[in-house]
């Protein structure tokens, strides 16, 4: 895997396509940080009516949403085009991928990016500017080190959640909605502190679907705060173990979905 | 080289489909696309795939590239198992079909010409020679810019081949290459793959519903109905063994003043041949022969014996009705 320069022919090309009507890209990033801003007014909202959202203040939630939110456009614009795998099958792109010298889910991954949602990504970080130093951190380098990690962890763990739903087409016809509901249901919980839902949700979206690791449980690591019970706060030093597990889920059920595909047993 | 570039053994491929049947109940039923075929093509060879519409033609392309794992069965391609020897036989082989695009849809083809020389790793002086090649034998030049999306349809699948031959496969696979071209286009494209086999050897595996392709690029033709092998050897054997008749149009000359009272040619009795229409008062006719008992020349020296001829054309046997022919002849 020493050589990557065969995807980088394809997504350099991309990129500059992607650049070359500057005021239509433009239109594009700004409409991505307007959804975030929108989303992030939501929360906004509810205090005005609290102070408190799961234990946490309103710098505390902007960051579990924030992080979130920086994560989870991360990998959508590196991966988020994986959806799409239906498309990519009908229109026979895949097969053209199986003919070629290179690995298949690299190529998928590499034939596009949705530099577009480098808008997102801005509000994700504004927020995050805004609500790091109100937040009462104890600073030193491992918090520093944390606030680093956390948004990428965070984008490692929710590009397998892509790739993992991505792989569910291969048996699922239009299958879209319902892996939406794990996709976009998962970055959508990750966006609150999980202590706001009841045990067996919380667990669900801590162990099943790893959205807690992203944001939430990292979090109150940096804010020194003890976590609720079943899901503590020390947890979070295990988001790495999380991805690295989401990452053999997804890239197991993407081979088999794959063989699926080329009809190698069911 | 003496390893045969294609060689299969026994192919078989089903496939599941379902169907709802009932609220909740689904039937499945399985559908046998290619059925015990058993081929061997030897290195540089040209051989033409042949058979109706659903008849596996492109189950079997999809098996020999490493697409689709046989049910049963062996394939071999360049020596290779297709299907666990993916990557390294991608290296070997150039695949186009027709009817789908292996380029990238919104770049233009120098682009698309980049990323496969890097996905190839092909040497910078050799791409750029091999492309420089390609670009001026099939006149790429004028649309090298240009989105794939907006090029014709010719345009494209000339595009696609020299995509696939960029990296100078042994083997290249051609699904359906001239559907909806036009004949000069057609003629084009023939005539730049009869040069490249000539100069690079090429090995090269053609599916076609053009008698024409098969006659002008292959030495062997494999039919291939309901999934199973129904003829392998040349055309003329085929058009032999099923009497596959070719069609004389001729097209007389009529009176000055459009009276007929010259009265109509009559084409009946001619050796070898069977009138099969009348049109247009007698001015055009169509006589059918058999290739082994006479030539279109004798029919044409014949026709013109009897009213003067203005114009003729020869209609080819068309691949179904070979086909069909073929499975009554059986």
């Amino acid at each position: 895997m020493a050589d990557l320069a065969p995807y980088r022919a394809v997504l350099s090309s991309r990129i500059r396509s992607q650049l070359a009507y500057r005021r239509s890209f433009a239109l594009d990033v700004a409409g991505s940080a307007g959804v975030g801003l929108l989303e992030f007014l939501s929360v906004y909202v509810i205090f005005t009516n609290v102070t408190e959202l799961g234990g946490l203040d309103l710098a505390g939630v902007a960051l579990v949403f924030a992080f979130a939110n920086l994560g989870f456009s991360l990998a959508d614009i590196v991966v988020g085009h994986v959806d799409a795998l239906p498309t990519y099958l009908r229109s026979g792109t895949l097969d053209a991928f199986l003919l070629r010298p290179l690995s298949v889910l690299g190529q998928l991954v590499t034939s596009d990016v949705q530099l577009r949602r480098l808008g997102r990504c801005a509000v994700g970080v504004a927020i995050l500017a805004v609500a790091l130093p109100q937040a009462g951190i104890d600073w030193g380098w491992g918090a520093a080190l944390l606030v680093v990690a956390i948004p990428l962890v965070g984008a490692v763990i929710f590009a397998a959640v892509f790739v993992a739903a991505a792989a569910a087409q291969f048996w699922l016809v239009d299958g879209a909605e319902f892996t939406n509901a794990f996709v976009y249901g998962g970055s959508n919980a990750a966006s609150y502190p999980t202590s706001v839902f009841t045990t067996p949700l919380r667990a669900a979206v801590t162990f099943v679907l790893p959205a807690a690791f992203t944001a939430y449980l990292p979090t109150l690591l940096l804010l020194g705060e003890p976590g609720p019970t079943w899901t503590p706060a020390w947890l979070g030093w295990f988001a790495p173990v999380a991805a690295v597990v989401a990452w053999v889920v997804a890239l197991t059920g993407w081979k088999a979905g794959l063989r699926h595909y080329t009809g190698t047993g069911s | 080289m003496t390893e045969p570039i294609i060689d299969v053994v026994g192919l078989s491929r089903d496939f599941t489909v379902r169907a709802p049947a009932g609220r909740l109940r689904r039937t499945s039923r399985t559908v046998r696309a290619v059925r015990d075929l058993t081929f061997s093509v030897p290195e540089g060879a040209a051989v033409g795939y042949i058979g109706a519409n659903g008849a596996g033609k492109s189950t079997t392309i999809k098996m020999l590239t490493g697409i689709l794992v046989p049910t049963a069965g062996t394939a071999r391609t360049c020596g290779k198992e297709p299907h666990r020897q993916r990557r390294e036989l991608a290296r070997e082989i150039g695949v186009v079909f027709g009817q789908r695009t292996q380029l990238w849809w919104d770049l233009p083809l120098h682009e698309s010409f980049r990323a496969l020389a890097a996905i190839h790793r092909l040497p910078s002086d050799r791409a750029a020679q091999r492309q420089v090649e390609l670009v001026d034998r099939l006149d790429l030049g004028e649309f090298l810019d240009t989105p794939v999306r907006q090029l014709s349809l010719g345009q494209r699948i000339r595009g696609e081949i020299a995509a696939a031959l960029l990296h100078s496969p042994r083997l290249l696979v051609l699904d359906e290459p001239t559907i909806g071209l036009d004949v000069l286009s057609k003629e084009r494209l023939r005539g730049f793959l009869v040069e490249e086999r000539a100069a690079h050897g090429t090995s090269l595996l053609l599916t076609t519903h053009d008698m024409d392709d098969v006659q002008r690029l292959t030495e062997r033709i494999l039919v291939v109905d309901h999934g199973q092998m129904a003829y392998d050897g040349t055309l003329a054997g085929l058009v032999d063994r099923v009497g596959a008749q070719r069609v004389v149009v001729v097209d007389f000359v009529g009176d000055a003043d459009g009276s007929g009272s010259a009265g109509v040619p009559d084409l009946r009795g001619i050796p070898g041949t069977e009138l099969v229409s009348v049109e247009a008062d007698g001015l055009r006719q169509r006589l059918a022969f058999a290739p082994g008992l006479t030539t279109a020349a004798e029919v044409i020296a014949a026709s013109s014996t009897r009213a003067t001829v203005r114009d003729v054309a020869i209609e080819e046997p068309d691949i179904e009705d070979v086909v069909r022919r073929l499975y009554l002849s059986q």
